[in-house]
């Protein structure tokens, strides 16, 4: 699956990585990788372990510097050049594999933390939460469904409730792209199925990156899927395409 | 021509010195026991009761004689440890001091002559003229001694009082080197002066002969002749050309960019022995922090430990310190190790996963170990001795002299190097513990006892740590706050290096070590380590994680 | 904007911006209380009663207090750090000392021509070295007022410098804690050189006057204690903003989770920073009162080990709740004392074991022990209630 490069000067893409390389001690674990995202596309990505997956997030949230390659977000700001707070704060949130809140923060404060606003020191030390952030805040307890849990500390939230947490986070940042690793770990099937309904409503105005693991999840997601191996694409589809993927076959089953 | 002229004047001028006659020279002194005992018996009991004058003509006779014994009865004359009883004269030495008595030894038969009253006896006196006399008389018998190193330690301090007098000496020796002992450094040092005394000499010509010689010559002396030689030739411009002058000149600048050399050279080499020292006190820290993060504050006084065990060590075998070291090698290991595993099951254990309150309870283990042996040894410096074999010096060249202890101690800790990457790469546990420094959770799933594992690899850190000791005991104070005065450095190593690396540990400690000792005379010895810290400092600005640390996702977790 | 109604407000009273500070923080409250009550009890048991009334406080015990309360402003700043952020400075002592220095340096000047050698401008040790001139980092010091500015900025800058290297290329944990020790270890190297200017060895001593106050009247004393306390609720206070506003939440999160944070959109490093330029600037003050109180400021206040101490102050005293390390803070010095007079051996054995043991069985100090047993859960309350128990069960019997 190669990129015809004239598509990118006409399309509009939220998301455009081309010709992305990264090794470390000489394990390449990004391998000439290219991959875009449109506006409001719902992505999701899927591949055996050690496929790249949860480096190329890396890439695209400035956590690791490629060696080479593009990674441009909205066709013109260059990702490369920014640290993981500058890369947020342009729009681009993230959920970790492990359900990563803050612990001894209470729910709300959690929250409050992620609500979109300014990120300087000083403004930090004189904020006041203002009415409309308190009414986000009620909102999104009421979509993550923890009101009751409001003024507990995250540390003593279920396994399941971080993850609806750390999700409510990433929502209450407002970020155009939306980059989610397994959200579904962790959660009951009824659970797991209400964060696909979620997600795809969050589609409607976002666009989002989901990595997982899980099959019947991403059948939920009903959208396109790309599967990494070896730190490149190896095949690109509808769900039913990329299954009947020899490619893809061969390397899910072994040689 | 004129030199021969020079020497035939200075023979026959200096009649004292025709001690070594000409016809004899072609034997080897040394082995010479011809002369009549009588006659040396006889002379040496004159001493005791002759005037100066006496004495000197007595020591110039018996230096004559070449008799086996006139060696050491000049030594014990310039000790001072030759006595005679009044009433006999007999010549003793004395053996044994019991209260107010002596206990006497005749020098000639070397039978016990009995006890005497400390007045009874008396010593043989010298004066200024005399101890001249006898270290003259005692470096030319050693000139022509059997033992090579003896002949050399005659040879300079020959060159150390270079002047025309010795000249006749100086070419007798040289004869003498030349045909029977053909050591070349004797050789060499005894041209040296000649050559020196040659600069002195009125005829222009020997004096450039010198100068060419002396060129690349590294002896202080040299440095001293051409600096006199140039300031007495530019004040008597009219006896000296300005060739021979600018070629001194010429000479000593070149001698001085030698014996820079030699300084940075001197320098390295400390620093490649401190970085020994640092390498041996970082390496335990480094594994320690590389399999379980855990900092070790404590560390430094595993290696107060270690010099500890061998000053005991040399306590219960004070008869034999040249093997106490070597015993004291497996016994700080065991004792630092033994403290070590204990500590960690006892305490650092319990703290898994949480290296900054690891790092607060081993602070609080050093405070105590320290304050135990504190009361145990008092706060005072121990003395460990340093075996004969580690004494000493190697010459590399002229000018440069390197300690023997320092060598070990680079060989021994490269030892210690090699002996952890064998067990590291070649043993069950060794592959145990990299399991466990890469994946906990994995090595514990797959059967590792990973807490024996940690134990283990504590207990080995800090018996690393106590062998560390026992080096350092032989390069500094042994005293209750040694291992501070390391623990920092130590630290600085492990960062600049890279945690649970040996290369990466070895490459920082001799970089510090090197580093600190070669802007030591520039700088002065404060400031270099200040610079040396600062620099630390700002290197872990570009590498947070050291010079080879370990890349990948999975670090940064 | 009238912005009154929001649900936070509608629960409280109207409170001043003073109280709304303490609300839910009542170790906070009471050791304000018992801060003000000893800012004036004992200057005014020292002054107004007779030597041998016993309502009578020595000056000897009012300046030990005070440099308690120097001690308790140092251990606040190291809890603002380590408690809220994580950082686990080793080199704290460092900015104490710069503070001290730059006070010192001021009491230098102010002996003027009463010294040995009765040189008005050159300070003994400066003549004593045949100084001609005084360092140009001299000047300015014979004004209070810039001496005060140098007791902020000194330390300030210095934790600036060094804080937006470190923390810029990410250098955390153990290592952060290890470069802290190397700063100190450097600093005090560089004091311990003549040729520094700051007096050597013997640092800066024999100070005569403060502001023209006589250091060793009573009087003076006792401004100096006022001073202190008032500087240790100040600093208290100020704390207390700054961990109860966003930025306090932000830097636990920073603790807690720092990628976490970073993806948030905060930019950790410049987070960091600033709590680390606070924290210094309020060790340097706390410096700055100890120097005039105990008469001297040498290099061995750079020593690694005092660094260390700070932590374990704050660590018994329970890190992360601002009144612990103080009451750690006094609480250990006032043992230090006792012990270091009554059996000097053993201070060290009960130092070490203090680190060992609140490590082990006081994680969250003092402040969380007493917490733990009000709630009658973990180790310590176990422990607490097994005692009592025996106790009263060998009082029953006898």
């Amino acid at each position: 699956m190669t990129l015809e490069r004239p598509k990118h000067l006409e399309n509009e893409f939220v998301l455009y990585l081309d010709g992305v390389n990264v090794s470390f001690d000489g394990f390449k674990a990004i391998n000439n990788l290219s991959l875009c995202i449109e506006p409001g596309e719902m992505r999701a990505i899927i591949g055996p372990n050690g496929a790249g997956k949860t480096t190329m997030m890396d890439i695209i949230t400035g956590k690791t510097r490629p060696d080479s390659g593009t990674v441009l977000f909205k066709n013109k700001i260059d990702l490369t050049q920014y640290d993981e707070a500058e890369v947020a704060n342009l729009g681009v949130g993230r959920k970790f594999q492990k359900p990563s809140v803050i612990e001894s923060l209470t729910v709300f404060e959690n929250l409050e933390l992620s609500l979109k606003g300014s990120r300087s020191v000083w403004q930090a030390l004189f904020h006041k939460l203002s009415d409309e952030g308190l009414t986000k805040i009620n909102d999104i307890l009421t979509l993550i469904n923890l009101e009751e849990k409001r003024d507990d500390t995250a540390a003593n939230l279920s396994h399941g409730q971080k993850q609806w947490l750390e999700i409510g986070m990433l929502i209450s940042q407002e970020p155009e792209l939306l980059l989610i690793d397994e959200p579904a770990a962790g959660m009951t099937d009824e659970e797991t199925m209400k964060t696909a309904l979620l997600f795809k409503k969050l589609a409607k105005n976002h666009s989002l990156v989901v990595v997982e693991h899980d099959m019947d999840f991403i059948a939920a997601l009903d959208c396109k899927v790309t599967v990494l191996h070896e730190g490149s694409v190896l095949a690109e589809g509808s769900l039913d395409t990329v299954q009947n993927n020899q490619k893809v076959i061969e390397v899910y089953l072994g040689r | 021509m004129s030199i021969i002229r020079t020497w035939l004047f200075c023979m026959l001028a200096i009649s004292s010195v025709n001690a070594v006659s000409s016809e004899k020279t072609q034997e080897p002194v040394a082995h010479v026991k011809n002369a009549p005992t009588v006659t040396f018996e006889v002379s040496v009991n004159k001493l005791a009761k002759a005037d100066y004058i006496e004495k000197k003509r007595i020591i110039n006779h018996i230096l004559d004689s070449k008799h086996d014994r006139a060696l050491e009865l000049f030594t014990s004359v310039l000790k001072g440890r030759l006595f005679y009883v009044k009433k006999t004269t007999e010549l003793v030495t004395i053996s044994k001091t019991e209260g107010k008595k002596v206990l006497a030894t005749s020098f000639i038969s070397g039978e016990e002559v009995g006890l005497f009253k400390k007045r009874k006896v008396k010593k043989v006196g010298i004066n200024n003229a005399l101890r001249g006399r006898l270290k003259g008389a005692i470096a030319e018998l050693e000139l022509f001694s059997a033992t090579e190193s003896k002949r050399v330690d005659a040879a300079l301090s020959i060159l150390k009082s270079a002047d025309d007098n010795h000249l006749p000496l100086i070419l007798k020796a040289l004869e003498f080197e030349n045909s029977n002992g053909k050591n070349q450094l004797v050789i060499e040092i005894l041209s040296t002066a000649k050559h020196l005394i040659s600069l002195k000499s009125s005829n222009a010509e020997a004096r450039l002969h010198a100068i060419t010689y002396l060129d690349k010559s590294l002896y202080g002396e040299t440095r001293n002749g051409l600096l006199a030689f140039i300031d007495h030739g530019l004040a008597n411009t009219d006896k000296y050309s300005s060739l021979e002058i600018s070629l001194a000149k010429k000479t000593l600048e070149s001698i001085n960019q030698l014996m820079q050399l030699n300084g940075i050279l001197e320098n390295v080499y400390f620093g490649v022995a401190l970085g020994a020292v640092l390498l041996l006190a970082a390496i335990g820290l480094s594994i320690t922090f590389g399999v379980m993060g855990v900092i070790n504050m404590a560390h430094g006084e595993m290696i107060m430990l270690g010099a500890y065990t061998t000053f005991v060590i040399q306590q219960l075998m004070p008869n034999n310190i040249g093997m106490s070291l070597l015993v004291a090698v497996p016994a700080a290991f065991l004792v630092s190790g033994i403290i070590g595993v204990l500590i960690e099951r006892s305490v650092i254990r319990h703290l898994y996963g949480r290296p900054l309150e690891t790092l607060l309870a081993t602070f609080g283990i050093s405070l105590v170990l320290q304050q135990a042996v504190r009361s145990i040894f008092g706060p005072l410096n121990q003395d460990v001795i340093t075996p004969e074999w580690m004494a000493g010096t190697f010459t590399v060249n002229a000018g440069l002299e390197l300690t023997y202890n320092r060598l070990y101690i680079i060989i021994f800790s490269l030892m210690v190097l090699a002996g952890l990457a064998l067990v590291l790469k070649k043993t069950l546990f060794g592959l145990q513990m990299r399991a466990v420094t890469m994946n906990r959770p994995m090595a514990s799933s797959m059967g590792i006892r990973t807490g024996w594992v940690d134990a283990l690899t504590f207990g080995l850190g800090s018996g690393i740590a106590g062998v560390a000791g026992v080096a350092l005991s032989q390069l500094t104070n042994v005293g209750p706050n040694l291992g501070q005065a390391y623990i920092i450095d130590s630290f600085m190593v492990v960062v600049f290096g890279g945690v649970g690396n040996l290369w990466g540990t070895l490459v920082g400690a001799m970089t510090l070590g090197i580093a600190n000792k070669v802007m030591e005379p520039m700088a002065g010895a404060v400031l270099a380590k200040i610079i040396v810290l600062v620099a630390i400092i700002l290197f872990i600005q570009k590498r947070p994680r050291g010079l080879f640390a370990l890349k990948g996702r999975s670090v940064d977790g | 904007m009238i912005n009154n109604q929001t649900m936070n407000d509608s629960s409280k009273l109207k409170l001043g911006p003073l109280a709304t500070l303490l609300v839910g923080d009542k170790g906070g409250q009471r050791l304000l209380m018992a801060l003000i009550a000893i800012a004036v009890i004992f200057p005014f048991c020292n002054l107004v009663f007779p030597q041998d009334s016993i309502f009578y406080i020595s000056t000897y015990a009012l300046t030990l207090t005070g440099k308690y309360l120097c001690y308790a402003l140092l251990a606040l700043s190291v809890d603002l750090i380590w408690g809220y952020c994580g950082i686990l400075s080793l080199g704290h002592g460092a900015f104490f000392a710069l503070g001290g220095y730059a006070m010192g340096m001021y009491l230098m000047r102010q002996i003027g021509e009463r010294g040995v050698y009765g040189n008005p401008d050159l300070p003994d040790f400066m003549v004593f070295l045949s100084w001609e001139n005084l360092p140009w980092y001299w000047f300015g010091f014979d004004q209070f007022w810039f001496a005060m500015v140098m007791v902020l900025l000194v330390p300030g800058t210095l934790a600036f410098v060094f804080g937006w290297l470190a923390f810029r290329s990410r250098v955390t944990g153990v290592y952060l804690s290890i470069i802290t020790q190397a700063l100190t270890y450097a600093l005090m190297l560089a004091f311990f050189r003549n040729d520094m200017g700051f007096g050597g060895n013997n640092g800066l001593t024999d100070f005569k006057e403060i502001l023209g106050f006589d250091l060793q009247s009573a009087e003076t004393r006792s401004v100096l204690f006022f001073a202190s306390a008032m500087a240790l609720i100040l600093g208290y206070l100020i704390s207390r903003f700054i961990t109860n506003s966003k930025l306090g939440r932000v830097l636990v999160s920073i603790r807690d989770a720092e990628m976490r944070t970073r993806f948030l959109g905060y930019k950790v490093e410049y987070f960091t920073l600033f709590i680390f330029v606070v924290s210094a600037m309020l060790a340097g003050i706390a410096g700055a009162l100890y120097v005039p109180q105990v008469g001297i400021i040498n290099p061995g206040e750079f020593t690694p080990i005092n660094s260390i101490e700070i932590i374990i102050w704050v660590a018994i005293g329970g890190r992360g709740t601002l009144f612990g390390a103080v009451i750690g803070a006094i609480a250990v010095n006032y043992a230090k004392t006792y012990f270091t007079g009554a059996f000097a051996e053993l201070w060290l054995f009960m130092l070490g074991g203090l680190f060992v043991m609140s490590t082990l069985y006081l994680p969250k100090g003092i402040v969380g022990a007493v917490k733990n047993i009000q709630q009658g859960d973990g180790k310590t309350s176990q422990l607490y209630f097994f005692l009592k128990e025996k106790f009263a069960s060998i009082k029953g019997g006898a």
